[in-house]
């Protein structure tokens, strides 16, 4: 016989003290695994206890980011439950419900492949799918796979549910033909397309006949506005939009929030056009969920930073500005990003291969970091896998004397601050398991607050 | 010497980091004197005779690989005269495939190949997923390994008699059960290693680059070593990977 509900959730919620007091890291799902193994329906009626229901997020990149920028929207006025340091499996949500008391309302980002179960379990009154790039084949299997699995959730949903999409992605653009109401958001101003498709854009053939689209832009990988020569399957139409859309360098991007309900310029204090599409997809979301046009844009223009993906922190009388990197089309957004902040001319780069990175990692030789080489003076090649990394900027035509192979974050954290000049900013890039590392090695330095201790 | 690649459908079978085998062979290369000309040969284009001196085909997800089966087809008579004449092959895993005979997916469709390796590939339930290492042989009496990464859900059955790439040291190989990896035929060679293939394999990168040479020069030239300090290392690595987490038969 089960135990009851009540009791499941104090011994999960003890099983987190344990686990934090113990030191071993946040035990930020601890307590949901713990929950999920001994009644995996609980989540369910967790879910269902919350007065003003559940919004997914879902999307290989920006995720964590959308559901952050959402959640400063919406903080105001609604208590939330929220999985803010992206644990975002079952048993992460499973987690944060635990943790989250007296919340109103759950806003849990979730892994691609967790979706469907995710969603079948919490019965969300939004999802919000952001994009869909290759990523972690060992993992995820392939794109077209995962794609397959969000059309069957996506049918499975409530009637009554919202559901928010990126038109500029072709396999997530397609879902809004069988769904009549769906919100969908893109970006409307060629002037910052790309000039051509980068190599690591994935969904190049049409959703229907396979035929190579044609790009009117190109923005992001290969989010753009298309068009099938063949079959004519194009773009959807947007009712969320970006247009005059101005890049600051790293100190942030700027452009006009169109919806239904009107327009505003919003000024966000993180950079990137992919914190445009965030953007977009975190006001459309709050809009589905019934915040207003001023609400929107006051909490994009306060937020600053999710966890580890546009970081800075401050060590000493150095800057550490860190850009999580974890697959191609992410990883050339945070060049392209960095790159237009003004080159640097030192970077610490860390690939580790654990699960949570993907084992596999062929995946930086599909990364353009070609346009850091012409001023990076030094390379600080670190992680599992720094002996790998070191010969992709090698045979990218960087000179094998200026490549330092420092498999150790912490001392190739140290390094790089070493050759940085007082006042001057470490720019690291790492993957997600290094990253989690780095923080914990500058926390424990004191210069930022373990994760879990964090305001959600 | 110019070194001429065709690198086939480079736009459709992409996944596994295949610009990276590009790179290495064109970088060591150079660094013996030699320029590679790499040139696309994707949907219509023919291999035309004579033209290249190493043709290389790369890996795609199953979509792309259905989109370009049908076009190999119509350029099979191409590839296997350059094949017979000498020119080197390198096939990785999606384009490994092709190269055999034919590969039926998990539904039961078939996809025809052009037969330039003697082998056939069916899809299993199961992908096969992990870190590999091979011990080859590609000279007799000298054994070398290769380390890189393997996810195939085909099982690939050799012809009795044909070679082998190499005899799997960790993970699964060409069908998880024979032990033996990748094929063989003379300069052609085919192989599910990604990881890429080449920056952790150097002496791999160079006996490529060699049978590529030995199409114009009529035998394979023998190559100063280089400093490939850090390939050993991203070697070593890979292959400690490998014996310790690579797939288990």
């Amino acid at each position: 016989m089960p135990l009851p509900l009540a009791a499941e959730i104090a011994l999960a919620r003890t099983a987190g003290r344990l686990s934090r007091l113990a030191g071993a890291g946040g035990g930020t799902t601890v307590p949901g695994k713990l929950l999920w193994r001994v009644d995996p329906g609980a989540v369910d009626r967790l879910a269902a206890r919350l007065p003003l229901g559940s919004a997914v997020i879902s999307a290989t990149n920006g995720k964590t980011t959308t559901a952050a920028m959402a959640a400063e929207i919406l903080r105001q006025r609604i208590h939330l439950a929220h999985n803010s340091s992206g644990a975002n499996l079952v048993s992460g949500v499973a987690s944060t419900l635990l943790d989250a008391r007296g919340a109103e309302l759950g806003l849990f980002e979730v892994d691609e492949a967790a979706l469907p179960e995710v969603a079948a379990r919490v019965r969300p009154r939004a999802v919000c799918l952001g994009n869909l790039f290759r990523d972690q084949l060992d993992r995820y299997g392939e794109l077209e796979h995962v794609a397959a699995r969000w059309r069957s959730a996506v049918r499975e949903l409530p009637a009554e549910a919202a559901l928010v999409l990126n038109g500029d992605d072709p396999q997530v653009g397609e879902l809004a033909r069988d769904r009549a109401g769906a919100v969908v958001f893109g970006v409307d101003d060629p002037s910052v397309a790309r000039p051509s498709l980068q190599h690591a854009a994935d969904s190049k053939y049409c959703v229907r006949c396979g035929t190579p689209y044609e790009y009117a832009a190109a923005y992001v990988g290969h989010l753009g506005e298309y068009s099938c020569p063949n079959c004519g399957h194009a773009r959807p139409a947007l009712s969320v939009v970006a247009r005059d859309v101005r890049m600051q360098g790293l100190d942030g991007v700027a452009f006009r929030l169109q919806t239904p309900d009107g327009a505003r310029d919003v000024r966000l204090r993180v950079p990137g056009l992919y914190n445009v599409y965030n953007a977009l997809a975190a006001a459309s979301l709050a809009g589905a969920l019934g915040a207003s046009l001023d609400e929107v844009t006051a909490g994009l223009e306060r937020f600053s930073a999710a966890f580890g993906r546009f970081e800075r922190i401050a060590v000493g009388d150095r800057g550490l500005l860190m850009l999580l990197i974890k697959n191609p089309a992410g990883a050339n957004e945070a060049v392209r990003t960095i790159v237009d902040g003004g080159a640097p001319s030192l970077a610490v780069i860390a690939l580790n291969d654990a699960i949570a990175d993907g084992r596999d990692v062929s995946w930086i030789w599909d990364v353009d970091f070609e346009p850091l080489l012409p001023h990076l003076g030094r390379l600080v090649a670190a992680g599992d896998r720094a002996a790998e990394l070191a010969l992709r900027f090698k045979y990218a035509g960087m000179d094998g004397d200026a490549i330092e192979v420092i498999p150790s974050l912490e001392r190739a954290l140290d390094r790089g601050l070493e050759l940085t000049p007082p006042g001057d900013e470490l720019i690291v890039l790492p993957t997600y398991t290094a990253m989690l590392a780095l923080r914990k090695i500058v926390a424990e330095r004191g210069f930022v607050r373990p994760y879990w201790e964090r305001a959600a | 010497m110019k070194i001429v690649v065709g690198h086939l459908y480079p736009d459709y079978l992409n996944i596994y980091a295949d610009r990276g085998n590009i790179a290495v062979l064109a970088r060591r290369a150079s660094w013996r004197g030699h320029e590679l000309e790499v040139r696309t040969v994707s949907v219509g284009a023919p291999v035309e005779p004579g033209e290249h001196d190493l043709l290389y085909v790369g890996g795609g997800q199953d979509r792309e690989q259905a989109l370009v089966a049908e076009d190999l087809v119509a350029k099979a008579d191409g590839v296997r005269a350059a094949v017979d004449s000498g020119a080197a092959l390198l096939a990785v895993c999606g384009g490994y495939q092709l190269m055999g005979r034919s590969y039926r997916d998990f539904h039961g469709g078939d996809l025809p190949g052009i037969g330039v390796f003697p082998l056939e590939t069916v899809a299993g339930e199961t992908r096969m997923i992990g870190d590999m290492l091979l011990e080859c042989e590609l000279e007799p009496g000298v054994a070398r390994t290769l380390a890189g990464f393997e996810n195939h859900a085909g099982r690939t059955k050799l012809d009795p008699g044909a070679e082998p790439l190499g005899r799997v040291v960790a993970g699964f190989g060409n069908d998880g059960e024979s032990g033996f990896e990748g094929c063989r035929v003379g300069r052609a060679v085919g192989t599910y290693l990604h990881g890429p293939l080449l920056p952790r394999n150097p002496w791999f990168a160079d006996w490529v680059l060699a049978q590529a040479l030995a199409h114009r020069l009529g035998e394979p030239p023998v190559f100063e070593p280089l400093a490939d300090d850090l390939e050993q290392q991203a070697h070593t690595v890979s292959a400690s990977r490998a014996r310790s987490r690579g797939g288990r038969r």
